[in-house]
């Protein structure tokens, strides 16, 4: 990184790769650039991708194109855009964000992802650091058995049809209300843990027979569970008013809807390529499906999508109420007693129908993002009551046994990116590259030798998520910050990992 | 130009799983893009097993059918708790602007505790997604995410 910083230039790259993605977009500011109309035919608003100089290198010219694609596409409003994580996807770029007008837009489920509300959730604790770490084994074991993670991985909980329903149609709420978690969890979610206009009958029985054994699961890949300290705070105003301080251990959680939500997005493509012929759009990429907002098909699409975003919030906090158990046990107190509460959930990828300030006009909006996070600053009527005059706790997941991040959403994020921010590190080498370049247990004994712990299904897993595949998060969290579209409050470091 | 004694190979991809599939016939290639994908869940040469499952589908395009066809073979594996490791397609048809496949999925049962799973894909998608006829067979390119 060193290296390229030193030989990076306006005019050349030393890589013909940074050469090609410089020729493709033009410098508005640091960490702003725009890709102009034409980069790919048909564009009806510009791209813009928010970077620094050093981060655009790491950008592959094929996510400059599914940033400028996403632009050709019916209703976007001000222009398609990408976070600093941005790297290649299908269809819109991972890190990337768009609006479209609630009437004369559309609706795009390669907006929003297989992975229904992937999303971070943040527990906090009254522990300190140097309660758990004589115990962080045990207690990574103890999480470790008592979440179920990796491939075919089942839940100990089995949902009957009607208790499915009621996942899909109120989230967290219905874990809460069944015994998972307490009412206060639900209040720092986004959305409240639960998005209205959710309607099963929109969700496939193949959706139903994944979901059900699959309810109070972590999954795989990028997925996990993690206990960490609070090392580092930026602004002490409000990470008091988020519960933080240094020291202090918290518990991330990172996982989303399962094979539920990755059937249902399945499902809609498949409804959704039908209707992108029969209403005559124009698309660049068979992966950015879509349909008129306002369709049957398009609002068919849009329910379930709810639907599985509630299941992952209720995901999460039957996950939640496991690691309660798993404290309580390791540590023999209670988990109230340890003062393990909820900070915040945010969703990763969601459309959303949202109220924006567009040309000075108030405007409804179908706002996709897709691996990105909401970032609403202070004042907004969405953010709870506890965080309102700080702004939207903003998670942001490192990669294993590499520093996390807590944000809170800024006054730029409304002007800027429909207040919206990024959502990690982003991905800068492939499995199949990390597999062969990394050792999984190698990599664990580097990674204990830090004094993280770390239980996974298989150690293949540890290669393929190896800290070294990821580029920086701190970069990437650099560049929201000096946008003002998100705020550094806090740094947490992992002390133990549990993966799928 | 690909040796058509390969049957699939894997490809750059930062994020997902790129994989290309050969066959001589329509049919082949379609196996071996099965056989490709669930070599991405598990090393199929340590399966054994004959349970077997009847896929028939329906999809508006070729390209299209061999979404369905392995996104179906992915639900099976997840819900039935089969890991494939041979295909058999019987038939590929086009009818009134129509193709529909016929084939025999067979594997094994599996316990999550017993099989080391390598990755798992969350979804087949229609990215970079290529089905052609050149001069020495055919070749299918498929994106899944992991």
């Amino acid at each position: 990184m060193v290296e390229s910083e030193n030989t990076f230039t306006e005019e050349s790259g030393t890589e013909s790769v940074h050469r090609g993605v410089k020729s493709m977009v033009r410098k508005l500011s640091d960490n702003d650039w725009e890709i102009p109309k034409g980069q790919v035919p048909k564009m009806r608003v510009p791209g813009r991708l928010f970077v620094s100089e050093n981060l655009l290198e790491g950008i592959e010219p094929e996510t400059i194109d599914q940033i400028a694609n996403v632009a050709t596409l019916p209703g976007i409003q001000k222009y398609s855009m990408a976070m600093p994580d941005a790297h290649l996807g299908y269809g819109f770029a991972i890190g990337g964000v768009a609006a479209f007008d609630a009437e004369e837009g559309v609706i795009s489920p390669g907006g929003v992802g297989f992975d229904i509300n992937c999303g971070v959730r943040l527990i906090r604790t009254n522990l300190q650091k140097e309660e758990v770490v004589p115990h962080i084994k045990r207690l990574t074991d103890e999480l470790f058995n008592k979440v179920p993670a990796g491939v075919g991985g089942k839940s100990r909980f089995r949902a009957s049809d009607k208790e499915l329903d009621s996942v899909f149609l109120e989230g967290a709420k219905w874990a809460v209300e069944a015994g998972y978690g307490v009412d206060a969890d639900v209040e720092h979610c986004e959305g409240n843990g639960c998005l209205e206009g959710a309607d099963t009958s929109h969700v496939s029985t193949k959706a139903r027979k994944r979901g059900k054994p699959q309810l109070g699961t972590l999954g795989s890949g990028n997925h996990f569970l993690e206990v960490q300290y609070v090392d580092k705070i930026y602004d002490r105003e409000v990470a008091s008013a988020f519960g933080l301080e240094e020291g202090q251990v918290t518990v991330m959680v990172h996982c989303g809807s399962r094979g539920a939500g990755h059937q249902i997005c399945t499902d809609h493509l498949k409804e959704l390529s039908r209707a992108v012929k029969k209403y005559g759009i124009e698309i660049p990429d068979k992966q950015l499906t879509c349909a008129p907002a306002q369709s049957k098909e398009a609002q068919n699409y849009f329910k379930a999508m709810l639907c599985a975003a509630n299941y992952a919030w209720a995901n999460r906090q039957m996950i939640t109420h496991w690691t309660r158990e798993s404290f309580e046990k390791v540590f023999g107190r209670d988990a109230d007693d340890m003062g393990m509460s909820l900070l915040y959930d945010v969703a990763h990828n969601v459309a959303k129908l949202e109220d924006h300030i567009i040309d000075g006009r108030k405007k409804e909006v179908y706002v996709h993002r897709k691996g990105a996070t909401r970032a609403f600053p202070a004042g907004h009527p969405e953010v709870p009551s506890a965080y309102r005059d700080v702004g939207q706790p903003v998670l942001i997941p490192g990669s294993m046994g590499t520093h996390s991040f807590i944000l809170c959403g800024a006054k730029g994020s409304m002007d800027i990116s429909f207040g919206s921010a990024c959502h990690g590190a982003g991905r800068i080498m492939s499995r199949a590259h990390a597999k062969k370049e990394f050792h999984g247990q190698t990599i664990k004994e580097k990674l204990e030798a830090h004094g993280i712990t770390v239980r996974a299904t298989h150690p293949s897993v540890i290669a393929e998520e190896a800290p070294g595949v990821y580029r920086s998060s701190s970069e990437v969290v650099n560049v929201v910050h000096e946008l003002g579209i998100a705020s550094k409050v806090a740094r947490v470091i992992p002390l133990g990992v549990a993966k799928g | 130009m690909p040796s058509q004694r390969k049957k699939y190979e894997y490809l750059e991809h930062t994020a997902d799983i790129k994989f290309q599939a050969y066959g001589d016939t329509l049919e082949e290639v379609f196996e071996n893009a099965a056989l490709a994908m669930f070599n991405v869940i598990i090393d199929t040469e340590k399966v054994s097993g004959e349970t077997e499952r009847e896929v028939i589908l329906r999809s508006p395009d070729m390209e299209s059918l061999l979404v369905d066809w392995l996104s179906e073979l992915l639900y099976l594996f997840e819900v039935d708790e089969i890991v494939f490791w041979k295909f058999q397609v019987k038939e590929i048809r086009e009818e009134k602007g129509e193709y529909s496949i016929k084939a025999l999925a067979s594997g094994e049962n599996y316990y999550p505790e017993s099989h080391p799973f390598e990755s798992e894909i969350k979804a087949v998608t229609y990215n970079q997604l290529e089905l052609k006829k050149n001069t020495v067979g055919w070749k299918a390119q498929v994106v899944v995410d992991i």
